[in-house]
């Protein structure tokens, strides 16, 4: 799921702004987004507020309310789309541990799928 | 309808075997293309939403690849797998006009591909078969329901698709079943992962044992929670309830209604067996019923192995499709004499 080579700081003309996770849905096809019922991202163990998430796919951005009204967008299977989160100055350097989740709305399923993924990471 | 008398059956790759390789980009589309046409396996299933980015738009441009690898690769498109995502919309569920849309988006676009069927989901309502069977037959796409386990073809659920399909008489509708329904042993792949996660391996034993010796799942949970509190042991107790094992001979009285196979494996331990699902026994009885559709590899491993081993499931599958090849030939004299290519 967190795809470590886009995983890093989020840079806007040479500024810092926030830091920036890689990501794929772990399913077997793709999804409209709306469908992505959740995301939730910690850096060493501190949860993100789910209104400081910013999903970026292929050029268009969403938060996560965003996300549960758009049906046609899709998080294409396999696509590497990216989570940013506003933090001026972004992470000190050195490892940061990520841990991410996904809660997917799948239709035939009983219940919602969740999946996690955690990997340490150099910035 | 009569019973067919005479039978053909065609081996096919689903595209849905190589999603490691895709999801990790190490396979194009037409690579995966390719491996198919590379085991001669003719017959070509696909999930539009896993390997069609835009779905479900079709372009010109798309459109002129796909069957130009088609024509190069000398394939034939078969059957594109449909989702019904009811569950769109969080806090309301589609209303029954807008699933039945769902399901022309679907025919339409396996029409345009090629495909002469659609793998439905297993979820999707009988009611709304019969409101979709018109529109298979102006699409000319068959919509097969998808047989899957832990459901079987004699449960309450496919007897009522069944009644429908009898009812509407229509040539349309029928079945898919899934080999995974004669799961006689529980993939050792699942298993050993699972002892990668911390269950025990005392655990192991007496739930693949039980499994194998045709417990129900509801004893063989209940009986490993008297023994353990450890939830990834509860976790290998409760995946059998995900598979199933039946006499495969419940296929015969249905055989008119199956118009494709999905050859469901978890592991080919060479190129003459399969782990779990005793393919001998499943093709003589496809092959008593007169069955001449595809069978369509679907390798489903990768998922249990991928934490320590490359997946390679082109591999996986060319030792399928050698199996078959074997298979079909034993069990159609015909075919050994050369009468019949494949």
């Amino acid at each position: 799921m967190i795809v470590e080579k886009e995983t890093g700081h989020w840079k806007e003309n040479g500024r810092i702004e926030g830091f920036r996770v890689g990501a794929r849905v772990p399913y077997y096809r793709g999804l409209g987004i709306s469908m992505i019922e959740d995301i939730q991202l910690s850096v060493d163990g501190e949860a993100i507020p789910a209104d400081q998430l910013l999903v970026e796919l292929h050029g268009n951005h969403y938060t996560l309310k965003e996300m549960e009204s758009e049906p046609d967008d899709r998080w294409e299977f396999g696509e590497v789309g990216t989570i940013k989160v506003k933090r001026p100055g972004g992470l000190s350097s050195g490892n940061h541990k990520i841990d991410m989740l996904f809660n997917l709305r799948i239709s035939y399923m009983p219940v919602n799928g969740i999946r996690r993924d955690s990997k340490t990471i150099s910035f | 309808m009569k019973m067919k008398k005479n039978h053909s059956i065609k081996r096919g790759v689903s595209l849905y075997s190589f999603q490691e390789e895709y999801f990790l980009r190490k396979m194009s589309l037409e690579d995966c293309l390719a491996a198919c046409a590379s085991m001669d396996a003719r017959g070509i299933e696909i999930i539009g939403e896993q390997m069609v980015p835009g779905f479900p738009k079709l372009t010109d441009e798309f459109l002129e690849k796909w069957f130009g690898w088609v024509k190069q690769y000398g394939l034939q498109p078969i059957c594109h797998d449909m989702f019904l995502d009811f569950k769109k919309f969080k806090g309301r569920r589609l209303t029954e006009e807008e699933q039945l849309q769902s399901i022309v988006r679907d025919l339409k676009f396996a029409n345009k591909l090629g495909c002469k069927i659609i793998r439905v989901i297993v979820s999707t309502t009988p009611e709304l078969m019969q409101k979709a069977a018109p529109y298979a037959e102006k699409y000319d796409v068959k919509m097969g329901i998808e047989v899957h386990s832990p459901w079987h073809i004699d449960n309450a659920w496919m007897k009522k698709h069944f009644e429908v399909m009898e009812k509407t008489g229509s040539p349309y509708l029928g079945f898919i079943p899934d080999m995974g329904t004669y799961t006689k042993k529980l993939p050792r792949v699942m298993i050993e992962n699972l002892i990668r996660k911390g269950a025990s391996e005392d655990i192991a034993k007496f739930v693949t044992e039980a499994y194998e010796n045709g417990v129900m799942s509801e004893y063989i949970v209940g009986e490993v929670s008297t023994m353990t509190k450890k939830p990834i042991d509860m976790a290998l107790a409760e995946s059998s309830r995900f598979y199933s094992y039946t006499n495969p001979r419940q296929l015969l009285p249905y055989m008119n209604r199956i118009f494709h196979i999905h050859a469901k494996f978890y592991e080919m331990v060479d190129e003459e067996t399969e782990y779990s699902i005793p393919y001998e026994e499943v093709i003589a009885v496809l092959n008593e019923g007169g069955y001449d559709g595809y069978l369509s590899s679907e390798y489903e491993g990768n998922r249990h192995i991928q934490d320590v081993f490359e997946v390679d499931s082109v591999e996986q599958v060319r030792r399928q499709q050698q199996m078959f090849k074997k298979l079909l030939r034993e069990n159609n004299p015909a075919r050994s004499l050369g009468a019949v290519t494949t």
